[in-house]
């Protein structure tokens, strides 16, 4: 992927000042922007109550780091809350929805990579633009009919809806995967005497690993994220996700509690981001599959 | 995805391997049952595979979009299914103050953002795309804003943001900029901005991958061939990448518009559509009358007003695809 960037876009023109300004600056200024918010994040879930809140005029105000660390934040989060049911709910929840969505993104793919029916490029269309429905069209609706399934409060009501965003882009995905995947093969198995089920299942889906991977990363990150529905369809505090249970659990009111807020946000966002980490390549060939097709 | 390919082509390239799998199967072609035999027509076959797909976006898709056209058209709330109102709701919402100032807001944001995020995402785009130490740790850790859980992300905004504590306005003085603090989130037209900023910080990283994945397969040639007939930089830009990067562009700016549309999660954690409901989207405000206040009927027609505008950018969409595959 790198390889090739170099000598065009990348060409090096002009004095040493030319590239600071038009090269070295901007892109820092990117990086400090883009990270701030998350340094912000890691000072505040350190820092004790007694300097979080110190007026900001005031002369002996350090906004930039701590010299007296505390874990306070985070044993007030597992201790007086049940962050580490969100958390596990969030895991919960994320995991059998991306399991559903890959086994469901993974047959109609293959289906509407390879197989000729009437309906295929209908079908084909109405997933395409049920990817593009927005959660927040249907929330209300979806509430009830929620509601009148007796799913309501429960992690089904989850389960059952993220599939809904996720299958879309799943197929959609692993379409586009399938169709780079040679007919020949197939055809060997099937000349072979393999079933087409058996040919599908053992030759074509081995090949498709990375892009199941994928497809299974970026459908993960965005379960894990999820806030419209976790907000209205659970209620109880032991049901809720992390995002949902930070928001309604940690503010009383008007009033915010800084520390644990921020402690919170740092420990919900590390296991995605570690997953991320993990699988850089795969999460951007997912991001940039998703939008090209 | 280009190393993925690589992959099936290397695949194809141990054929050894591949046959002694192959003769693995034994003839069970010749000695299926009926149901076997059916699964081998591809019209039964294709119907079975997509029928899990079929059940669950028919049931969590198309039953809530036909449920919610009709919740629009009563007077339903919460506990009761209340009676049919024709098109009482959509004219109530049409005259209703707060409804107009959302749908203004929502244009606003969506304009505004798309701009910003377009512009900063290209730009970071073009500096990822050239040779530097550590490229591969920026380009991961620029992605962050996109991976973390947005309530949790933006909600270090708020705090950054803060009336009395905020370290933006901490900075600001100590550089001499500001005298007084700035109402990041008090301020009606500032509150609208500061959620609009935070919209780019968190969406910009979209546009700028996916940006660089098509930067990655413009021609280096074609740079070098302009640079030696003397084009500028920026008349490079406008007549090479710019041209070459529109398909990308269309389509990730077309997917980017309809998020940021129904955007719902940053104004609720920043602003819960304050203060004096100055910052209101179609969806919060929806949330506020259906989910808060419990007008069932009401709040589905707010978020239906969404749709016409969404389903015109998801024909435009279809209609590019259409035309680029054409072509």
């Amino acid at each position: 992927m790198a390889g090739r960037a170099g000598s065009g876009a990348g060409m090096v023109e002009g004095s040493r000042w030319h590239k600071w300004v038009f090269f070295h600056v901007p892109l820092m200024v990117f990086v400090v922007g883009t990270l701030f918010p998350f340094y912000w994040m890691l000072v505040t879930a350190f820092r004790p109550d007694g300097e979080l809140y110190r007026p900001w005029r005031a002369v002996n105000n350090t906004p930039f780091w701590t010299t007296q660390p505390t874990l306070e934040h985070a044993i007030y989060l597992f201790k007086q809350t049940m962050f580490a049911t969100w958390l596990w709910n969030t895991m919960f929840i994320a995991l059998l929805s991306t399991l559903i969505s890959l086994f469901c993104g993974l047959l109609a793919g293959y289906a509407l990579a390879r197989l000729r029916f009437p309906l295929a490029g209908g079908l084909g269309t109405s997933i395409f633009v049920t990817y593009l429905v927005p959660p927040t069209l249907l929330f209300i609706p979806l509430a009830n009919i929620i509601r009148d399934f007796r799913l309501g409060d429960t992690p089904w009501s989850l389960i059952l809806t993220y599939p809904t965003f996720l299958i879309p882009f799943c197929t959609w995905l692993l379409m586009g995967y399938f169709k780079t995947i040679p007919k020949e093969l197939e055809e060997c198995a099937r000349i072979d005497g393999a079933t087409r089920v058996r040919a599908m299942i053992q030759i074509i889906f081995p090949i498709a690993t990375p892009g199941i991977l994928s497809a299974g990363i970026f459908a993960f990150t965005l379960s894990w994220n999820e806030f419209i529905y976790a907000l209205v369809f659970l209620s109880s505090p032991q049901q809720k996700t992390v995002p949902v249970g930070v928001v309604s659990e940690l503010i009383r009111g008007d009033v915010f509690f800084w520390g644990p807020l921020m402690a919170g946000a740092l420990l919900g966002s590390i296991p995605v981001a570690l997953i991320y980490s993990f699988f850089v390549e795969h999460y951007v060939a997912g991001l940039t599959g998703a939008v090209k097709g | 995805m280009s190393k993925a390919r690589s992959r099936v082509i290397a695949g194809g390239a141990g054929p050894a391997a591949e046959a002694a799998r192959l003769t693995a199967f034994p003839r069970e072609t010749t000695k299926l049952g009926t149901f076997a035999r059916l699964l081998e027509d591809e019209r039964v076959l294709g119907s079975l595979l997509l029928l899990p797909t079929v059940v669950l976006l028919g049931l969590f898709i198309a039953y809530p979009f036909v449920k919610g056209v009709w919740l629009s058209l009563t007077s339903a709330t919460v506990g009761n299914s209340g009676e049919f109102v024709g098109f009482g709701n959509y004219v109530k919402i049409w005259n209703d103050s707060i409804f107009q100032r959302a749908a203004a807001n929502t244009f606003v944001y969506t304009g505004v953002a798309t701009v910003g995020k377009l512009a900063l995402g290209m730009w970071l785009a073009l500096l990822l795309n050239r040779h530097f130490r550590g490229k591969r740790l920026v380009r991961a850790s620029m992605l962050l804003p996109f991976i973390v859980p947005t309530v949790l992300s933006t909600f270090a905004w708020k705090w950054m943001f803060d009336p009395t504590f905020s370290v933006l306005n901490w900075s600001l003085y100590h550089l001499g900029l500001i005298q007084t603090r700035i109402g990041w989130l008090t301020d009606p037209t500032m509150a609208l901005g500061s959620v609009i900023l935070v919209n780019i910080w968190r969406g910009m990283p979209f546009y700028a991958i996916t940006l660089l994945a098509g930067l990655q397969t413009v021609n280096p040639e074609l740079h070098e061939a302009a640079a030696i007939d003397g084009a500028t930089g920026w008349q490079r830009f406008w007549r090479i990448t710019w041209p070459l990067l529109l398909p990308v562009t269309m389509v990730v700016t077309l997917f980017s518009v309809i998020q940021t549309f129904a955007d719902f999660q940053l104004v609720y954690v920043l602003t819960g559509g304050g203060p004096a409901n100055a910052t209101h989207l179609f969806a919060t405000y929806a949330y506020q009358i259906g989910i808060n206040t419990g007008l069932l009927g009401e709040g589905a027609a707010v978020s239906l007003a969404m749709f016409p505008m969404l389903f015109l950018i998801v024909v435009i969409q279809l209609w590019y695809i259409r035309r680029v595959e054409g072509a």
